[in-house]
């Protein structure tokens, strides 16, 4: 399992890359590898204002949809969107795929995520 | 009974990196390398299935035709010895006990397989139904291992492990005593995916051997090990139904769209009056096909629109792997049923336009 240094991590497997007062957020390779072959991935709308732990989008892989969460609050100021029409992107480049991109409206709620390190021993007590 | 069960075959699912999930109470791969691989695979070449969790029943006796002939709506008085039936159990109301394979060994030998989940309720309404028939029925499931070749190559490959000329095997037909890579096993041409291939049964012990044996025989020949992930890719592209889904104590053959198995001159069986009386009152509502217009997947329990009301539940969906479009089959009222009826599906928040189309999403490749 892949994880990159110096991004943010969730507990529900997203990942947060910051820059200045905005972040990319997508999801892990932990995620893309439970979900499967991902076939459809539905986002939010621009300017959509969403909070940490709303649903942002839903993941569809062959098998079942699954919802996905934000792991911090911010208004949504641009979508991927090669993935309509490459979803796979999601399971071949996890972390190169993100999914949106969103101004961050209190970058303290960083605090609340994993770095690199912690993702990698709750994700090794997750598979316990 | 919430102890997750083992098949003779769990080892060799994680030696072949299976993701296992818990399915009805089985530890069993959902896929291995990833489902559409496996749904090609078979498509294309073969794919082999771990399909012990299925459950037998034997039934024995001077009675047994007569048993069978009123347990189940199909018409077993056309059986030849080692010829196979699908059909139906009903309750009294029409509803459906369980989908199910006849298999006619002899006149006072027929052997059932059920499915996983309704193996308990299955034997226990058979029990119930037992009645002055002079009959014995025995449940085997848990000693039965069972696996399924399927796929264009799948006589070639199995041809290499036995003497016996499985082109003598037609499509629903059997043959027991079969020996494979030195194994007694039970074979038929049946199978669950709308490709030739063959269902074979046999003893827990002789399994793991077989199953080896197989994907040796069968590796020039494109052979994977395949899940229970693509099993349902493929049996619905194949618009073969699932209980649970398509089927189920709610809804009727009839309202499934299998009438064909469902033989109402017969003399008798058990839910006979009630499926006379729905035919000849009319279907309410129907099991059709369709097609996503708009974008959207959509699953299992989704409501079905039209109009701004609900006039059903999608049964099942997918993103079709061989056919490659977003498909569904969906419980709808009667007046929605026609080809081309435009429809819509609630996915999740969105409403997404969708219309009816042919069940016959792929062209079944069997060797009739």
């Amino acid at each position: 399992m892949k994880i990159v240094q110096g991004l943010y991590y969730s507990k529900d497997h997203e990942w947060v890359k910051v820059e200045g007062n905005k972040a990319y957020i997508g999801i892990t390779d932990y995620a893309q590898h439970a979900l499967g072959e991902i076939v459809y991935v539905e986002v939010p709308e621009m300017d959509d204002e969403l909070n940490a732990t709303d649903v942002f989008g839903v993941i569809e892989s062959v098998k079942a949809a699954s919802d996905s969460y934000m792991p911090v609050s911010g208004k949504v100021v641009e979508i991927n969107e090669e993935l309509e029409n490459a979803p796979q992107m999601l399971n071949e480049k996890p972390y190169e795929s993100w999914i949106l991109l969103v101004e961050l409206k209190d970058q303290s709620e960083l605090d609340n995520l994993m770095d690199d390190k912690a993702y990698e021993e709750f994700c090794k007590n997750k598979s316990h | 009974m919430n102890e997750i069960r083992k098949t003779s075959l769990f080892e060799k699912h994680e030696s072949h990196g299976g993701k296992i999930i818990d399915f009805s109470g089985w530890a069993l791969p959902v896929q291995y390398e990833g489902i559409t691989i496996e749904h090609e695979s078979v498509r294309n070449f073969a794919g082999l299935f771990d399909v012990s969790h299925m459950g037998e029943v034997d039934i024995i006796g001077s009675e047994a035709f007569d048993f069978v002939q009123n347990l189940v709506t199909n018409d077993v008085s056309v059986l030849e010895e080692g010829q196979i039936l699908y059909t139906f159990m009903c309750y009294p109301h029409g509803g459906v006990v369980d989908d199910l394979l006849v298999y006619k060994f002899n006149k006072d030998h027929f052997y059932l397989v059920i499915n996983a989940s309704n193996v308990e309720k299955d034997f226990k309404w058979m029990e119930d139904n037992i009645g002055e028939f002079h009959v014995k029925i025995n449940n085997i499931s848990d000693d039965v291992s069972e696996m399924a070749i399927q796929g264009p190559n799948a006589q070639k490959i199995l041809q290499k492990l036995t003497d016996t000329n499985l082109s003598e095997i037609k499509f629903f037909y059997c043959k027991r005593n079969v020996a494979v890579a030195g194994a007694n096993c039970l074979v038929s041409r049946t199978g669950y995916t709308g490709e030739d291939g063959f269902e074979i049964y046999l003893s827990h012990e002789d399994a793991k051997k077989v199953w080896d044996a197989l994907l040796a025989a069968g590796k020039e020949e494109g052979l994977k090990p395949a899940g229970l992930g693509a099993r349902d890719t493929l049996r619905f592209e194949a618009s073969l139904p699932l209980y649970g889904n398509e089927l189920s104590e709610e809804i009727t053959p009839l309202e499934a769209g299998l009438g064909f198995f469902v033989k109402l001159n017969k003399s008798n069986f058990i839910g006979k009056e009630a499926l006379v009386k729905q035919k000849a009152e009319g279907l309410k509502r129907k099991i059709v096909g369709f097609e996503m217009i708009d974008k959207g997947i959509p699953r299992h329990g989704y409501d079905v629109l039209a109009e701004g009301k609900k006039i059903g539940f999608v049964t099942t969906g997918y993103a079709a792997p061989t056919v490659k479009k977003n498909i569904g089959l969906a419980m709808v009222d009667i007046e929605y049923a026609k080809l081309d009826t435009p429809i819509e599906i609630q996915v999740r928040k969105r409403i997404a336009k969708a219309k009816v189309i042919s069940k016959k999403f792929y062209n079944k490749n069997y060797k009739k």
